[in-house]
């Protein structure tokens, strides 16, 4: 079982790899928003600062949209996801394997360039911790839910205009939680509230989401 | 003995044909009480009920506003259920009918934003608010709209209506956060003031024009439903036997 999920695991990481740009591609995409939006806004600190947490969430959230049309569609293409229904693995572990690579590709990498991010738009310092902590429990989320919406419209031939459409209702109470923890941060107020919320909504999505997609993805492939 | 005519009845609406006939049935009954039930509450609410001592004449848009936005969750409760059925139990009819919900959920949750953004021009001073309430009324329409939109993207009907179910029940998360939004974050939309378990904080004469609005929207809902549901079906089945017989060969 174990030695399943680590085989798609490690082969899902070695195909990012060997693609190399197209793997960064979202990193890329969410410094592309940002250099942007002060060009649009205007290179005021104040302002860019006010802003700083809602954008750098909204950039990320796009981002994370990019990779999304490849992520079980190969697989259905070629016949493997159909496979994974004759071993013994449970389906919805190598669902959440799929969705944990998923997340270690575009979301990783977006934590881990955050304070660039933040010294771009003048986040306060105080706020850089919280930005990272709500990006550590937010990017998974954005993932499984992603995951999800991805998977209900595999069967499709227009996946990628619905995908964004299914994927906006979902992710908004993601997206208030964590602009509002980051800015209480900045303001200097406790964020514990938010990131508690937050918190909670990646403990009913990681419990829920792979049942949904895996549910999802059977229906794509019968 | 009378449980089991009523499970076999049941499965019998299961069947296309009989299906077909029980919302030609039943769907003009419902249409007319609907009729009867909105014009009796909207001359209540019109002309019977006095004006607010505050809002004066203004406020009457309630009688549109709150019914919707109640059929509007209401609607996507009922769907969930046949969603729930539809998956587990595999009922073609049933499928049908919860995609069927979609449009019209999707209509009075527009009606409720249209009325609520109109009534809070003169009241609030704005059009729009990002308030809890609001936005979460505004997410409920595009979960709406991506359940319509999930279910027409699927060349196979059947896939797509069992897809777009698994999203029904997903987007159900929704429905809490709509109802206790007003509780959990105060801003610009007011509290509940009808309450079923207690004293309610508006006049008991402004209730009886709301009451028959409520059922109005409901028998809508349900006549709607029916008709839709029952068009899907046909449109679904044109080539098949029973639908040849039952609108002439020429169908």
């Amino acid at each position: 079982m174990t030695r399943a999920m680590l085989a798609l695991l490690r082969r899902d990481l070695r195909l990012a790899v060997r693609h190399g740009g197209e793997s960064l591609m979202p990193l890329v995409f969410l410094f592309a928003v940002l250099i942007l939006v002060p060009l649009g806004v205007g290179p005021g600190p104040n302002l860019l600062s006010a802003i700083a947490p809602g954008m750098v969430w909204v950039a990320a959230l796009l981002a994370s949209l990019l990779a999304l049309e490849h992520l079980f569609r190969p697989d259905l293409d070629d016949g493997t996801l159909e496979q994974w229904w004759t071993g013994e693995t449970p389906v919805g572990l190598l669902v959440a394997t799929r969705l944990f690579s998923h997340w270690l590709i575009t979301g990783l990498p977006v934590i881990l360039f955050a304070p660039v991010a933040a010294q771009m738009l003048y986040l306060p310092d105080r706020a850089l911790g919280t930005l990272m902590l709500t990006l550590l429990i937010g990017t998974p989320l954005l993932s499984l839910i992603g995951g999800l919406a991805s998977a209900l419209t595999l069967g499709t031939n227009r996946g990628s205009v619905l995908l964004s459409i299914l994927i906006f209702p979902l992710v908004v109470p993601v997206l208030i939680f964590a602009t509002g923890a980051v800015s209480a941060a900045a303001d200097g107020l406790s964020a514990r509230a938010h990131l508690g919320l937050l918190s909670a909504l990646l403990i009913l999505a990681v419990t829920l989401i792979p049942l949904a997609t895996t549910a999802a993805l059977r229906l794509n492939i019968e | 003995m009378i449980w089991h005519n009523i499970k076999v009845g049941f499965h019998r609406l299961g069947s296309p044909p009989v299906f077909h006939r029980l919302c030609q049935v039943v769907a003009p009954w419902l249409w007319l009480a609907a009729a009867i039930c909105a014009a009796f509450g909207l001359f209540k609410a019109l002309y019977l009920v006095p004006p607010d001592y505050q809002q004066s004449d203004s406020f009457r848009i309630l009688y549109v506003h709150v019914p919707a936005a109640w059929q509007a969750m209401a609607g996507y409760l009922v769907m969930s259920v046949l969603a729930v059925i539809a998956l587990v139990w595999r009922i073609r009819t049933t499928e049908i009918m919860a995609m069927m919900g979609a449009p019209i959920g999707a209509a009075f949750t527009a009606i409720c934003l249209a009325t609520g953004s109109i009534w809070g021009r003169p009241m609030w001073g704005t059009w729009w608010a990002w308030d809890a309430r609001l936005t979460s009324m505004l997410v409920l329409l595009f979960v709406y709209l991506g359940i319509m939109g999930l279910y027409a993207a699927f060349e196979d009907k059947r896939k797509g209506a069992r897809v777009a179910c698994i999203l029904i029940l997903v987007g159900l998360v929704n429905i809490p956060i709509i109802h206790f939004s007003v509780e959990w974050w105060t801003t610009l939309h007011q509290g509940s003031t009808i309450s079923f378990f207690g004293e309610s904080s508006m006049d008991s004469s402004m209730m009886p024009p709301l009451i028959w609005m409520v059922i109005a929207t409901k028998l809508m809902f349900g006549a709607a439903l029916l008709d839709r549901s029952r068009n899907e079906l046909v449109e679904q089945d044109r080539r098949k036997g029973w639908v040849r017989q039952k609108l002439g060969a020429s169908a």
